[in-house]
This record gives C-alpha cells, structure tokens and sequence, in this order.
C-alpha cells in the first residue's frame, strides 16, 4: 500500500483522518498515485493538480525521503521506500501559499 | 415564527449567523471550511435549504460546496471551470496581452426559481452555469466573447465577474458586471452580450466615455422595477432607469463617491444604501468614522446613518458583495467589515449594532429571509 500524507486543508476538505493508504495498480509514480487518489477522494480533484493538463499547482509540493520531487517528471518512478510502504508520499502546501 | 440567516464569506473560513424575525440575540454557526477563503455564500430563493459557497484557497485552488439543509452540512461539487474554446487574451495591466486564467469564483448567483440551476461569475472575467447542483460547470461564452473582451483589463482586486443579477420580470435578461470592462446584458438568457455603459466617465481610461473599461464595483436592483439600476463604481453612484441603456450620477451630497456595495431596501425601491469609502488608496471610511448614507429618493440625496457605528478611529472597508438586505416587515439591513465585524440593522439603518465583531476580513454577505 502506497501511504500519502496530504496536508491539513485538504483532509479537511476530504474528511481524512490522518494517512491515506492507497492500492496503486501498475508503475507506482506521482501520476498514478494522484490519479488512485483522486479516484477514491474525488473532492481532491483540481486542488493538487490541473483537472486538464495535470500539472501540479504552483504552491503545492511533492516530498518524500527527505527529497523534494516536486520537479520529477510525473510518471518517473517514485522511491522504493515509497513503493513498499516504509515511506509516506507528502503532499505539501508550500510555506508562500496561503 | 419568522427569522433571518446571514451567510458571511471571510478571509478564512464561512459563518452562518441566525436570528428570529426580531434580530437581537444571533448565533453563530463556524468557522466553516475554516483555513480556506469564502468568496461568496448564497441561498437559493426557490429552496431556502440550498446553499452554495465559492472556497478558494492559494495552495489549492476553486473548491464549490452545495448544503441542502440550510449550512448545517456541506457537499463538495464540482470545481472544474474550463474556458468554452481557446481562450485567447486579455489586457493585463500594463496593456499587453495576456491569456485568460481561471483564478477562482467570485460570485454564485442561484436562480431565481430552479435551486439546481446556478450562475457563477469568475476571475478571470467569465460566466458559468450549473443546471445540476454545483456538479457539473459550462461556461455562457457569448460574454467573454464579446468583441470588446481582449481589450478587457483588470482592477486592482483582479478582472473578476462579481456582480450577477438576474430579471424577475424578463426569464431571459440579465445581467454581469466585471472590473475592470463594466456593465453587460443578455436579453436572450445569456447567450449574446453587450455593454450597457453609456453615461459612465472614468478617468484613468483612454476614452473617458468609452464602451468598456470601467471599473465597475458593484449594481443592485430593486425586484419590483427591474428598470431600475443603481451602480457603485470606481468613483461614482449611478443610476439607470432604462435597463442600462444610459446612466446618469447621483452622487449627490455623498463625502465622496468612491466605494464597493450599493443595495436597496426590500420595500422601498427608491430607498438605496452605499458605504463611501475615501478613494482608491485609502480604503478606509472618511476621518475615521464609519458611515453608511441612505438616500430616500433614489439618489442625489443622501443622509449619514451613524449610530451603533464607529465614529473614531475606524479605518475598515467593505467589499462589493459585503451589504445585503432582509425582507422583514422591518427591512434589515447588514454589512460586513474587513475588520470582521458584521453590523446589521433590523429598522433599515436607523440604528446598527455588531453581531460579531472579531472574524477575519469579510469578503461577502448575504442574507435569506426565513418564513
């Protein structure tokens, strides 16, 4: 199971407590784990990325193992530690946003 | 017995405030989508339990939430507003040309007798329709259409869609106002479009009198004479007795014609309330003292409403969407400050009190009228 961690907005806004724990079919990559997560949480559509192009919002960022990938290319294979569930895949609302 | 609701829109977060029909003692519901900014709450006029909110955040975007029990719960709906076709251009604020961007809704305007139909207005300038509840989104395309629109620019607050009214007498009139293009009508439900600006002036423009390009704050109308038009501009109050076809000034007395909200009393078309605000870098009442003016006669002359209000020290502003009105016997009236107070007078502005005095900065209120 892949685990994402969303911040406080947005489980707000999906009515998550805590981590979201998702089954992610196929090449696990930012792209299909927000298209699982979007899938189970439809609210979340367009909050985290572009409805049509997908691109990732300006103040929105990807973290995980203490590595920003928020410039990865969306279908670049995420970290194994992100694969077999040791680590979370952050979403994170960056500082400028809000 | 009978009660208001007042729907209020902040910097962080919506709040239901809600009385019996004598308006002294209010609860207070929220904060609602706390953390997020709520452009706009507003009810249904043919279902008084359906609610939708305009939730924006700079983190996430354009969230629509739909209640169907009067705000004590909330659905998200949909949230995808895409430009009919290849959007083109605007100006942006320096003149050159810039694409249309979605930014956020500014404005819900529900219709008038369908609760599942509702109109948007949005930045940058737009309007869309929902005819199933908030869950599916398509934009009238004929108003950014229009051959004037890629000369459209923004004001300061962005080139938002803000103001919707909708004809009781006319199913198919409408109409749109946009800051920074001005005042438009649809007489075939939104399909095609034109501006309705003749008799506006503003400085600051190329062509002081031209067709668009007025920064246009907000209109209001009266239901029972939906002839009538009363605008807050940039700089000046308007009045139109033709549908927008021309305007004419009555600003009369006011201390100065700057401001953001116009509204009429539920009874008494002719009966009109403005907040003058010192200019457009000064968005703050005159010396300090928080005034709303009322004019009895449709404009020109006005009178200074003051008591419950500050009269020192008072350097809040009100927003366009900020001022609305109940339809009691006793008309009520309301307004919300970027202070986060939201003052409300239940004997049409005699007299005013706070019913909250400390949420964030107000960006709209609105009230509904409860049998």
């Amino acid at each position: 199971m892949i685990r994402v961690v969303l911040p406080a907005h947005l489980r707000r806004l999906a009515l998550i407590d805590g981590e979201v724990k998702l089954d992610v079919p196929g090449e696990v990559s930012q792209r299909s784990v927000l298209d699982a997560l979007e899938a189970s949480y439809p609210m979340l559509r367009g909050t985290i990325r572009d409805q049509d192009s997908k691109r990732r919002r300006a103040f929105i960022r990807f973290f995980a193992c203490e590595e920003d990938l928020s410039h990865e290319e969306p279908d670049s294979p995420l970290p194994a530690a992100v694969v077999n569930g040791a680590e979370p895949f952050l979403i994170v609302g960056a500082m400028a946003g809000g | 017995m009978s009660g208001v609701r007042v729907l209020v829109g902040t910097r962080k977060g919506a709040f239901v405030l809600t009385a019996d029909g004598k308006r002294e003692q209010w609860e207070v519901s929220g904060p609602h989508f706390s953390g997020w900014e709520i452009y706009h709450v507003k009810g249904s006029p043919a279902d008084q339990n359906r609610l939708y909110a305009s939730q924006t955040s700079g983190w996430s975007g354009q969230v629509v939430q739909r209640s169907d029990d009067g705000g004590k719960s909330w659905t998200p709906v949909g949230n995808k507003f895409s430009y009919d076709g290849t959007p083109g251009t605007h100006q942006w604020y320096d003149g050159t040309p810039h694409p249309w961007e979605f930014e956020r809704v500014w404005h819900l305007e529900p219709s008038l007798d369908d609760p599942d139909t509702v109109y948007a207005g949005v930045e940058d300038a737009g309007l869309f329709k929902s005819a199933d509840g908030g869950d599916n989104w398509h934009e009238l395309p004929g108003l950014r259409g229009h051959n004037s629109g890629s000369s459209w620019q923004p004001g300061a607050g962005g080139m938002c869609l803000h103001t919707i009214i909708l004809d009781p007498a006319r199913p198919s009139r409408m109409f749109a106002a946009i800051s920074a293009a001005g005042a438009f009508r649809s007489d075939d439900s939104g399909e095609t479009w034109r501006p309705v600006n003749r008799g506006l002036h503003s400085e600051g423009i190329p062509d002081e009198d031209a067709e668009v390009g007025h920064c246009v704050h907000r209109i209001a109308m009266h239901s029972s004479r939906p002839e009538v038009l009363y605008m807050q501009k940039h700089w000046d109050v308007m009045r139109s007795d033709n549908a927008g076809e021309s305007w004419r000034e009555v600003s009369g007395n006011l201390p100065t014609d700057f401001g953001f909200p116009i509204d009429v009393h539920a009874h008494e078309p002719e009966t009109i309330y403005v907040v003058p605000i010192t200019s457009d870098s000064e968005h703050f009442p005159p010396d300090g003292r928080l005034r709303v003016y009322r004019s009895r006669t449709g404009g020109d002359e006005w009178e200074p409403l003051t008591a419950g209000l500050p009269q020192q020290h008072c350097y809040v502003n009100v927003l366009r969407d900020a001022m609305a009105v109940d339809s009691l016997d006793d008309c009520g009236i309301y307004f919300g400050t970027t202070g986060g107070q939201v003052y409300a007078s239940a004997d049409a502005g005699d007299h005013w009190a706070p019913i909250v005095r400390d949420l964030p900065a107000v960006l709209s209120v609105e009230v509904q009228t409860l049998p």
